[in-house]
């Protein structure tokens, strides 16, 4: 008894002194924080700096500017389309009828995150029917690949934040059928979900240069690139340009995903069940 | 799709094991006929998503793993890995390896750091949204884009290298430059450490307060907390993200691309050269070889981090 009072005794100044460490916690905190935000910023600064509001106005004039973005955005549509119809009734079929291979799913889904993209689109060439390899769209459909992580993993957590199958019986014994329970029951309640797979989709395709540029189509990063030979400051400007209308999307589902998981409490879709680096074609 | 199935729960997997046996055991566990239809129907509905994975995925990566080991004419050789293991090849898979253990463990330090920083901030706090909401978006941004970025600021005619040389530090004068490899790592550092701040935050989240509470009733000290309770329990995702930090640095391709105009030999660079049609006739399939050569490095990756992780598993038992 003693002995125990006697720690007790002794533990108490330390307490005390402990007191006083969360104001030297908080300072190095503030470095820290400091010097990440010079670290991230800096650059970004600069490059405005270095472009100059001017080229921002040529940008759209440099030739290419139009051709590139066109079919950029062209197979984005293509592949979130097809994204969407694959990747919604698997995701959805797995959750009701075969739970057991979820983790099949999510160990097959991170596949193309773990595969370099560069080695992929080696086997991918080297398969491809002529007749569409002449295409962009074989980019399109190999997009689909690289966007699979992305919606998988947004859709699922999706599905997970709702009670699908009481939902369903619910739906079942009101007499709806497996598409209309699809239509107007599962997707109305997916829409976050599905508005983040779709979001992280375009932004994949619009910012994908590995591919596109070993395939040999011209899409919207490549032009920058290639245009770099004619006008650094101009590159640097759709640069900025490009970064800032992905920035506008992804921040939207970032707002939007914070406010459905205060809405359903979890479950949310982070950014980062999707903000997956190497299929963004870095 | 599956319409016929309208009986009402029928939609909904049984769930529990052992409650449907034909489906659970397959066609092989009870050969019947009806058996087998059942098992057929419930595969159905995830036959298009396997079928696009095998045509996009596997066939490709299958096609790479066989064009290795293969003549220009079809026949079997080791030449192509031979020479994928040999030179400039070889020293290409050692300066790819370097930079992604350099850019997989500065990001992984710094990223604990900035998360830890916000982490212990309390929830909602504005702060910590900004900064979820940035890594959200920086971890996101590479390639091109990025590249650009720096060259305009870091590279040898960028203004922060100009303004550093008018107060008198020469930066390229010290060895550094962004085309050469320690540039790619500065670079890197910009959308690595972002994301390692996502993905170890969710862990950080999994301390709950009660055990350091614990910890500090018996007396422990903040570094005894660390060193017996925090850090075991932080260890198996830290090793995770640090090998999902160093995939993601191995097969980044754009951003030193566009960094070092295809000059610098990181694998995935060559790789890509052999596909822009810069390499001697007849030695495309070594391009294959470096490949499957990337494959069996993050393989390799992966099984030292399960071998890890079930270590630090046990110290969690």
């Amino acid at each position: 008894m003693a002995a125990v009072a006697d720690t007790q005794i002794v533990k108490a100044p330390r307490r005390a002194a402990r007191q006083g460490a969360p104001r030297a916690g908080t300072a190095w905190r503030w470095v820290v924080l400091l010097i990440a935000a010079v670290f991230f910023l800096l650059p970004l600064i600069v490059a405005l700096r270095f472009a100059g509001i001017k080229a921002f106005g040529s940008v759209v004039s440099e030739p290419g500017f139009t051709s590139s973005l066109g079919l950029s955005v062209r197979l984005a549509v293509v592949t979130t389309v097809i994204t969407i119809v694959l990747m919604l009734p698997t995701t959805v079929y797995v959750h009701l009828r075969l739970p057991g291979i979820r983790r099949l799913m999510e160990g097959i889904t991170i596949l193309p995150i773990v595969i370099p993209p560069v080695v992929l689109i080696v086997g991918v060439l080297q398969i491809a029917p002529g007749s569409l390899k002449g295409t962009p769209y074989l980019l399109g459909l190999e997009y689909v690949v690289l966007a699979m992580p992305f919606a998988y993993r947004a859709i699922d957590a999706g599905l997970r934040s709702l009670d699908l199958k009481t939902v369903t019986e619910a739906s079942n014994s009101l007499g709806a059928g497996w598409v209309s329970t699809m239509l107007r029951v599962i997707l109305p309640n997916l829409r976050t979900a599905l508005l983040s797979a779709i979001v992280l989709t375009v932004a994949l395709v619009l910012g994908e240069y590995t591919m596109a540029s070993l395939a040999l189509y011209q899409t919207f990063p490549v032009w920058i690139y290639v245009n770099s030979q004619t006008s650094g400051q101009v590159s640097v400007a759709a640069s900025l340009l490009a970064l800032f209308v992905t920035w506008i999307f992804l921040m939207g589902i970032t707002v939007l995903g914070t406010r459905q998981s205060r809405r359903t409490g979890g479950g949310s879709v982070t950014l980062f069940t999707v903000a997956r680096q190497e299929t963004r074609g870095n | 799709m599956d319409q016929t199935v309208a009986a009402p729960g029928s939609l909904a997997d049984p769930g529990a094991p052992g409650s449907d046996p034909a489906a659970e055991a397959g066609p092989l566990g009870r050969l019947t006929v009806p058996g087998a239809l059942r098992w057929l129907r419930r595969v159905a509905g995830i036959v298009p998503f396997g079928a696009y994975v095998t045509l996009g995925l596997l066939l490709p990566m299958i096609a790479v793993a066989v064009g290795a080991f293969e003549t220009n004419n079809g026949g079997f050789t080791f030449s192509n890995v031979s020479a994928a293991t040999h030179g400039i090849y070889l020293h290409g898979f050692w300066q790819s390896i370097i930079l992604s253990v350099f850019t997989s463990i500065l990001p992984a330090i710094f990223g604990l750091l900035i998360a830890y920083a916000i982490f212990t901030a309390k929830r909602g706090n504005v702060l910590r949204q900004v900064v979820i909401t940035a890594s959200g978006v920086f971890a996101n941004f590479g390639g091109v884009p990025l590249a650009f970025l720096f060259i305009a600021s870091l590279g040898s005619s960028g203004l922060i290298t100009h303004w550093l040389a008018n107060i008198g530090f020469n930066l390229y004068g010290y060895g550094f430059s962004l085309y050469s490899l320690s540039g790619v790592i500065v670079v890197y550092l910009y959308f690595q450490i972002p994301l390692m701040v996502l993905v170890i935050l969710p862990a950080l989240e999994g301390l709950r307060p009660a055990w350091r509470e614990a910890a500090e009733n018996m007396g422990a000290r903040t570094w005894e907390y660390w060193r017996f309770v925090g850090g075991p329990v932080l260890l198996p995702s830290f090793l995770g993200c640090v090998l999902l930090l160093f995939g993601s640095a191995l097969s980044a391709y754009a951003t030193a691309e566009a960094l070092t105009n295809g000059t610098i030999p990181l694998t995935a660079i060559q790789i890509g050269s052999f596909l822009n049609g810069n390499v001697i006739a007849g030695q495309e399939n070594i391009g294959k070889a470096l490949g499957l050569g990337m494959v069996v490095i993050i393989a390799v990756a992966m099984i030292i981090y399960v071998m890890l992780q079930r270590r630090a598993a046990k110290w969690l038992r």
